[in-house]
């Protein structure tokens, strides 16, 4: 899994729908590392992992993108091999990390 | 043989350190309005070569430069610095969040209302029993009223999710349901971290470390019901105790890797539990800043490499607890590249009974010598045996 939140219980955010278009929210701040990144949302005050700079790619540029599919597509993320990283996008969905970018 | 999940790769990784730490303790002051038996920082005098709010500021400047997300504030007593709101402030405007500790001295009802507005201040209120009677024996009389006052001004004030910070100990082990009931009633989230024989801790770990058997009451109710409690991952000696990932969170020894220290005259040590000369790296003021003791001082470079299993190289638990805690094991006189000192397969015992030299502290900043008082249930046969007046 290529997400990772430690320390604090989740705080619920939305269901993670792979079809809708979603961004960063606006307290978070990604610091990017040789493995991938760390997050930080100030709000919540919850530290996260990004485990691969794929993953990264896919964070940063979900904002350009109108679904999340598109922007894993555009970082070379394959259907076949798209499962894990659906996965992590859902973690930090539910974390409150990403947000839908309508509710902006 | 099942797959291991990716997250050892991620604590490999962190084993050989970040460009920033990942979080960061920083003592502002050793002055203490408090003087607890077990404190890890033997705070109580502030040090006259304590550092000006101008220094403080350069700090903060490089770690926003640095990414560092937030400081793990304390001391001493963090907010009788004058200069401590101030600093706050500071921190949050250039995007370094706080979390301070305090023993809530200063949390008037007009300090909460001003905290509940910030989104990037956190508090953290340390009380170690769940009663008077258990707190005010190690923190002093009137420090669990000081405490609980402070918590019920948060509250009032609409402070959303303060922490409780709790060290475990033989005294409170048994009061982890009340101190979760205690933080629910606040609104609050309970935080247990472990008893370091660091500071005066030393004088008083022998008496107050939970026993073998309260070590494992520990790990089951952490399992069973530490959903929702924070650990600041400082029982990583007990993982041994269950399955790998039992544990919520990292469990590994992040000293000099992805955590430090900044005391409050600027020296840099590997870890908040390891304020010692052995384990100083090196002084933001003197050694060009904290960016550069971060990444090139020798005791950080020599953490960062790769460590002796030592004695506990056969062990099978080695993996899931790593040897444990690189400043209990110091500052209890045993060897870095042995077991811990409350090792779950029982080796620290044997390791305790030896002939040990205890490392001298290199620095104290008591007021006089604490006193524990004592948890007594029966009456003293004399009055004079428990009052000299």
């Amino acid at each position: 899994m290529p997400a990772h939140a430690v320390g604090d219980p989740a705080v619920a955010g939305s269901a993670f729908d792979p079809a809708l278009s979603w961004r960063l929210h606006p307290q978070v701040a990604v610091r990017p590392e040789p493995f991938g990144a760390l997050l930080y949302h100030f709000g919540t005050r919850k530290l996260s992992f990004l485990k691969n700079r794929t993953i990264l790619a896919v964070v940063n540029s979900l904002d350009d993108h109108p679904d999340a599919r598109s922007a894993l597509r555009a970082a070379g993320v394959d259907e076949p091999d798209e499962a894990p990283y659906l996965h992590a996008l859902s973690v930090l969905v539910t974390s409150n990390m990403l947000t839908p970018k309508e509710s902006q | 043989m099942t797959s291991v999940a990716p997250v050892p790769r991620l604590i490999e990784q962190f084993e050989q350190g970040l460009d920033a730490p990942i979080c960061l303790t920083w003592e502002l002051t050793y002055a203490c309005n408090l003087a607890c038996v077990h404190c890890l920082s033997s705070s109580g005098k502030r040090d006259p070569r304590e550092l000006s709010t101008r220094q403080c500021m350069d700090i903060i400047d490089e770690l926003e430069r640095m990414q560092v997300f937030y400081v793990n504030i304390g001391g001493g007593e963090p907010t009788v610095r004058p200069d401590f709101w101030e600093l706050v402030d500071y921190a949050t405007a250039h995007h370094v969040g706080v979390k301070f500790s305090t023993n809530g001295l200063r949390i008037t009802p007009e300090v909460a209302a001003r905290l509940a507005a910030s989104d990037y201040v956190d508090v953290q209120i340390s009380l170690d029993g769940a009663t008077a009677e258990v707190n005010d024996a190690v923190r002093g009389p009137g420090s669990f009223e000081m405490a609980t006052r402070a918590l019920e001004n948060l509250a009032a004030a609409g402070f959303a999710d303060a922490k409780i910070s709790v060290v475990v100990t033989r005294h409170n082990v048994d009061q982890l349901d009340e101190f979760k009931a205690l933080a629910d009633g606040y609104g609050a989230t309970l935080r247990i971290t472990r008893l370091r024989p660091s500071g005066r801790g030393a004088d008083v770990w022998d008496e107050l470390h939970p026993t073998p058997e309260q070590q494992v009451t520990l790990y089951d109710w952490l399992v069973a019901r530490g959903e929702g409690v924070l650990t600041g991952d400082s029982f990583f000696h007990l993982s041994g105790l269950g399955a790998p990932g039992a544990l919520a969170g990292l469990n590994m020894c992040g000293a000099g890797r992805v955590v430090c220290l900044i005391d409050p005259v600027g020296d840099v040590y590997a870890c908040p539990f390891a304020i010692h000369d052995r384990f100083l790296a090196g002084n933001v003021v003197r050694d060009n800043g904290f960016d550069n003791v971060w990444k090139n001082a020798p005791l950080f470079r020599e953490l960062r490499e790769p460590q002796s299993a030592g004695a506990c190289g056969s062990c099978g638990h080695y993996d899931a607890c790593r040897g444990g805690c690189m400043a209990a094991k110091f500052f209890t006189g045993l060897p870095l590249d042995g077991p811990d000192p409350e090792c779950v397969e029982g080796y620290g015992v044997p390791a305790l009974a030896t002939e040990r030299d205890k490392p001298r502290p290199s620095a104290d900043h008591s007021r006089g010598k604490p006193i524990m008082l004592t948890l007594s249930t029966r009456p003293p046969a004399k009055p004079c045996n428990e009052s000299p007046i």
